[in-house]
């Protein structure tokens, strides 16, 4: 069994780039492309770690400081929610409260990494990334709040994987609107489409590419690794929650697991091919939306409805 | 057959989310289509067995609400030739914070109503109840004439849901009729719409206010 972990674990290490791959390939696809090759992300990322490090004059030890800081909190993250047939690494009561602010942490030193450089473009940046994550919590612990009452458990471990199928079914509709509240705040933890435009380069609308402008070579690479990291935790995160725990066994289960990550990679890259970028003044919306849409679900528990 | 219903309720109430908080027409006339086809999969999976009766309804209830109104409305909202935008006189945030205080007060509600006694009432009950205020909101709150045309039709979609607790009561006749009066209605409301604009140049029914020599 052990064996299957450690094999599974090395396995894994190379599944965040490959989910960005997947959602670029799709877009390419779809707007008739051929597109980057799946394994791009990771031929950059080695690319960008054998290059030379530019560091401009006014950065300070912080700027250094926190690429590595985000690599671990995602890392730490990853660890906190099972992935799949593996339970996570990390389990006790209420550390769903960690996972939040673990990632905050991240985002945190990112964004003191981007007003390091003293450009103002990071800085609004670094503001808009601020700006909108805190309004991602609400839906975040709304779904936290939904999932614990559903399992009676306030571990992230149990809370996934301890539910058994027919009590899943039976409680569809709180699920499926929690489902989709996290599939927002997936959308705008990653900054991707209608929050935030991966694949734009106009300073003024950027929100995460802006912020990382002034790094380079390994620091780059690193970045970009917990980003793709951030965006494969929060996925298995939300297909933990849409399929049910009991089918994740052996092999098979990990298979599925794959393909579950990859489906969600997809879907993200689908919405990234038919919608057009939020007006800033709408983000908000969106995600009091995706907030009121995880409440729903707490509601339809608390209601006692079947 | 509980969880297909369950995700179908959820879905609905989504939909209305969107609804409400979306700032484009485009956007709110294809979510409210997609209502219309989730209403059709809903009144066949609410019923439990597949008989004539219930599959006709949902049919045409898919294919009027899902297709045929939908069709109408861009037609109108081509011809016309209108701002693509909602521009509320509420504002987007405060209807949908209002849309969610209503589904709150319909979940509360839905649970005292005498009714609420068969296998589906309890989720049918407050989904309908959350449908009827989105669509009462979207009514109310929008300016020009071609939003409050969805803001009727999501009302409707409401009462389609309250009347598939008594599908099994209601003759199939009086489901039909509704349905064809939504229809002639909507109809009616294009040519109107038409008109409005070609007589003010506007959509905007607070003009309307106003009487003209």
């Amino acid at each position: 069994m052990k064996a299957i972990w450690l094999v599974e674990l090395v396995a894994l290490t190379l599944v965040p780039p490959l989910l960005v791959g997947v959602i670029r390939k799709t877009k390419a696809l779809a707007a008739g492309r051929v597109g980057p090759s799946l394994w791009q992300l990771h031929r950059d990322l080695l690319k960008l770690a054998r290059k030379e490090l530019a560091l401009s004059g006014t950065t300070t030890w912080v700027f250094v400081v926190a690429p590595a800081i985000a690599l671990a909190t995602a890392l730490l993250g990853a660890l906190l929610v099972p992935l799949g047939t593996l339970p996570a690494a990390i389990a006790f009561d209420g550390d769903f409260v960690l996972f939040a602010y673990v990632f905050a942490l991240g985002r945190f030193f990112t964004a003191a990494a981007a007003l390091d450089t003293g450009s103002p473009f990071e800085g609004m940046g670094a503001s808009r990334e601020v700006g909108f994550a805190w309004l991602t919590e609400p839906a975040l612990f709304f779904g936290f709040l939904v999932l614990a009452r559903l399992s009676g458990a306030a571990s992230l471990d149990r809370m996934l994987r301890s539910t058994e199928s027919s009590a899943w079914l039976e409680r569809t509709a709180p699920l499926v609107l929690v489902a989709a509240g996290l599939f927002v705040v997936l959308l705008t933890e990653c900054g991707r489409l209608p929050v935030d435009d991966p694949a734009t380069h106009l300073e003024l609308t950027m929100i995460h590419e802006v912020m990382i402008l002034d790094h380079s070579g390994p620091l780059l690479a690193l970045v970009e690794y917990a980003a793709a990291l951030k965006l494969f935790v929060l996925s298995a995160l939300l297909l933990h929650v849409v399929v049910p725990a009991a089918a994740f066994s052996g092999w098979s289960g990990f298979a599925l697991f794959l393909g579950g990550l990859v489906a969600i990679a997809v879907a993200i890259g689908a919405v990234e091919s038919t919608m057009a970028r939020l007006r800033l003044l709408h983000v908000p919306t969106l995600l009091i939306a995706a907030a009121l849409s995880s409440g729903f679900a707490l509601l339809f528990l608390a209601g006692g409805a079947p | 057959m509980t969880s297909l219903l369950q995700s179908l309720v959820a879905a609905l109430l989504l939909v209305n989310l969107v609804a409400l908080g979306t700032s484009r027409i485009a956007t709110v006339v294809r979510a409210v289509a997609l209502q219309g086809v989730l209403l059709g999969v809903l009144a066949v999976a609410a019923h439990g067995g597949v008989t004539p009766r219930v599959v006709a309804l949902a049919v045409a209830s898919a294919f009027l609400k899902g297709w045929l109104i939908p069709v109408i409305l861009f037609r109108a909202l081509r011809q016309v030739g209108i701002r693509l935008e909602v521009e509320p006189s509420l504002g987007l945030l405060p209807s949908l914070l209002l849309g969610a205080f209503a589904t709150v007060a319909a979940v509360a509600a839905g649970g005292r109503l005498p009714a609420a006694e068969t296998r589906l009432a309890p989720l049918l009950i407050p989904a309908s109840l959350a449908t009827v205020a989105s669509g009462f909101i979207l009514l109310t709150t929008r300016r020009k004439a071609i939003n409050q045309v969805l803001g009727y039709l999501v009302l409707e979609n409401g009462i389609f849901i309250f009347g598939l607790l008594l599908v099994e009561a209601m003759p199939f006749l009086v489901e039909a009729g509704v349905l064809l009066d939504l229809f002639v209605g909507i109809f009616v409301l294009s040519i109107i719409i038409h008109h409005i604009s070609r007589e003010f140049a506007t959509l905007d029914t607070r003009e309307l206010s106003l009487l003209k020599e």
